[in-house]
């Protein structure tokens, strides 16, 4: 960062200029190596920007509302996260959920109807890893592209869900699973009277992002997935074992897939197989927009937190600076491209050279 | 190049299974004039999206189209909007049909253009890149109609390309043969063809050999995005009114017929003749379920086993088997990239 200030001594007039130069170095350097700073600034300019179009927006209940929303999309986003990390993509983690939610919810009502909750998470986490160890074997058996073997088997679960388990809505939901949603952690009253409360499965996404961080800073494992992800010919001969981490990856991408589903049946208080799918590419988005790459190797949780609150906050905040909710989706399509585009080019201007 | 390759000989073989197999089932009912005539009336708007996954395919660079399915609704709104403000339908039927079909294709060309442009000089991913554009063109499509259907009517010229027959073939269905043979022939005879399908299979030596790559790029996903809102015209003409979420399993469908066809996903190959033949495939397949009763989620379902299982068959070269010889002519021609 210095060379370009001491390698050429600059003339006086030119002292402006180089100065410049090294700050743009400067701002290049922190982007290409924490691109979630970038993330962070466009969350504090958007919710500055918006607090000051409409002050509504810094109510508590605002801010709870917004981490209701983030629960799912969060859950989702860490597990998108980590296949991303290893250089895969997947669209099929919606279609996991819902499945895994619906048959839960049917078992649950049919045969044990006072399951207690935790047996309840159990199941759905059992389920969603058998369900992404699938995908994770088919990824790596068929050696093709993991976008097309993932849509392949978001249509297999999801036509197989509706085709064969069900397509009715459960508006009872049974024993444990239906009071969890209501306990709270905090309470308050707004202004106008109306309680506000940050409910208990709140506490579920920290929890989350922080055994995803151990995973991914601590352990071989996410050694493994980066290194995947940088280079799968690299790693072959480094002597991890690529089939373990695929496994690994798709694995732990669907257990965080089935917590989620469950959570947001335990929210909505209703299961509706027809939910969930359809929200992969926000999900994705925001896993991108926390500055991971698509292509592979990087990224970071903290990265994908910011991204998920700066999509939620977008969806949220559109209606309450006056846009029209019809306009929302060319809103979100372009904040992925100009971001996309933004990330890329930065990345690759300030690269330090091989 | 052998003309009968492993997947063309499989799926001829699919399609007359199909067609034994479909006439048993209905007692002859499959096989009629008019079941055949609206089988091939529904191929049009799938087979061209499909051509379009066919084009990114074998560019290469992760090449993948998802906006395709977006930019034909896109494409049909934009159109239908402005066609409808500024003409009646049922007074100059001919000057509605024409600004409508030249309103769509200018919209998939700019669309086809952006993607081409984002993929090529701003080096965006084209599965993030298609993604975005995905999202961009259904947004624009429910702002500019508001969320509502919007209707196109019956005007003479665009209805006969919808539902007109010629020579008992359905017009819609010769215009997908003819484009279809239109690029086939650029992809096979042309230097574009040569430059697109050597630029997906090794990139780096297409680089140093001086192609144009950008322009390869930009004007694959342009035409990519062309074929899209000829499909937009299809869809509009065959079914009245156009909705900006018509069609959301295309976006699977398209790309299970580019895989069923033997399109390489890494790039490189790919042949028109067997994207056609495999939309006519799904068709009959999907017409046979209807003929069966089945509901609409066993199809999906089955669309999906269908793709994991013709990925095993291109995987494991189970075609090969068909045809042994091939295997000494593709063992020099197939590229180190493409062998692992």
């Amino acid at each position: 960062m210095s060379s370009a200030g001491t390698s050429n001594k600059p003339a006086p007039g030119h002292v402006s200029a180089s100065g410049q130069l090294q700050q743009r170095r400067g701002l290049g350097d922190l982007i290409a190596k924490k691109p979630e700073m970038v993330t962070l600034g466009l969350l504090i300019a958007i919710c500055i920007a918006v607090a000051i179009a409409n002050p509504a927006f810094l109510q508590p209940s605002t801010l709870i509302d917004i981490g209701r929303a983030s629960v799912v999309t969060g859950l989702f986003a860490l597990g998108v996260f980590v296949i991303l990390a290893a250089g895969g993509i997947d669209v099929s983690f919606t279609a996991i959920a819902a499945l895994t939610m619906y048959s839960i919810t049917l078992l649950a009502i049919n045969h044990a109807p006072n399951m207690p909750i935790y047996v309840v998470f159990l199941i759905a986490v059992a389920g969603g890893i058998a369900l992404g160890v699938l995908n994770g074997f088919l990824v790596y058996t068929l050696r093709v592209p993991s976008l097309i073997v993932t849509i392949g088997t978001q249509y297999l679960f999801r036509g197989g869900l509706l085709a064969f388990v069900g397509t009715t809505w459960i508006m009872e939901l049974p024993g444990q699973m239906g009071t969890f949603g209501r306990i709270s952690l905090l309470e308050f009253e707004t202004a106008n009277g109306a309680t506000v409360s940050l409910p208990v499965y709140f506490l579920i996404l920290p929890a989350a992002a922080i055994l995803t961080w151990w995973i991914m800073r601590r352990t071989l494992m996410g050694r493994a997935i980066f290194s995947l992800g940088g280079s799968p010919d690299v790693t072959a001969r480094l002597g991890y074992n690529v089939k373990i981490v695929h496994l690994f990856v798709f694995g732990y991408a669907g257990a965080l897939a089935g917590l989620a589903g469950i959570v947001h049946v335990t929210a909505n208080r209703l299961a509706n197989p027809f939910d969930l799918v359809g929200t992969e590419i926000a999900v994705i988005a925001a896993v991108v927009l926390g500055g991971a790459r698509i292509t592979g190797g990087t990224g970071s949780v903290i990265g994908t937190m910011l991204g998920v609150l700066l999509v939620v906050v977008v969806d949220n905040v559109l209606v309450m600076v006056g846009i029209p909710s019809t306009w929302q989706r060319v809103f979100v399509g372009a904040f992925i491209l100009l971001a996309a585009a933004f990330f890329v080019t930065r990345q690759r201007k300030f690269k330090p050279a091989k | 190049m052998r003309f009968f390759d492993g997947h063309l000989t499989v799926l001829i073989g699919l399609i007359i299974t199909l067609m034994t197999a479909g006439a048993i089932v209905s007692d002859g009912n499959y096989l009629s004039l008019f079941n055949l005539q609206s089988m091939a009336g529904q191929v049009p708007e799938i087979g061209l999206l499909a051509i379009g996954v066919l084009l990114a395919m074998c560019v290469g660079n992760g090449g993948i189209e998802l906006s395709g399915i977006a930019l034909a609704n896109l494409s049909g709104v934009v159109a239908a909007t402005i066609a409808v403000s500024f003409f009646s339908a049922s007074q100059d039927p001919e000057i509605f049909s024409l600004i409508f079909i030249v309103v769509a294709l200018a919209t998939g060309f700019l669309g086809g253009l952006l993607n081409g442009l984002l993929i090529a000089y701003l080096k965006i991913t084209a599965i993030l890149c298609t993604l975005g554009t995905q999202m961009l063109f259904i947004g624009l499509a429910v702002a500019i109609s508001d969320g509502r259907s919007v209707r196109v009517g019956a005007p003479g010229p665009l209805y006969e390309i919808g539902n007109g027959l010629l020579f008992e073939i359905p017009i819609s269905f010769l215009l997908f043969i003819g484009v279809a043979c239109i690029i086939g022939f650029v992809l096979r005879y042309t230097p574009f063809g040569m430059w697109l399908m050597l630029n997906g299979s090794n990139p780096k030596a297409a680089e140093y050999a001086g192609f144009p790559k950008n322009k390869v790029i930009i004007s694959t996903y342009t035409v990519s995005g062309i074929l899209s809102s000829l499909a937009g015209i299809i869809i509009a003409a065959r079914t009245i009114n156009v909705k900006w979420d018509y069609g959301t399993s295309y976006l699977l469908v398209a790309i299970l017929i580019a895989v069923m066809a033997g399109v390489k996903p890494e790039g490189g190959y790919g042949r028109v003749i067997c994207v056609v033949l495999s939309a006519i495939t799904l068709q009959m397949m999907s017409s046979m379920l209807n003929f069966m009763g089945l509901s609409n989620f066993i199809r999906d379902f089955a669309w999906g086993a269908l793709l994991l299982g013709f990925l095993g068959i291109g995987r494991f070269r189970l075609l090969d088997l068909i045809n042994l010889q091939k295997h000494a002519i593709s063992a020099s021609v197939r590229s180190p990239h493409a062998q692992k």
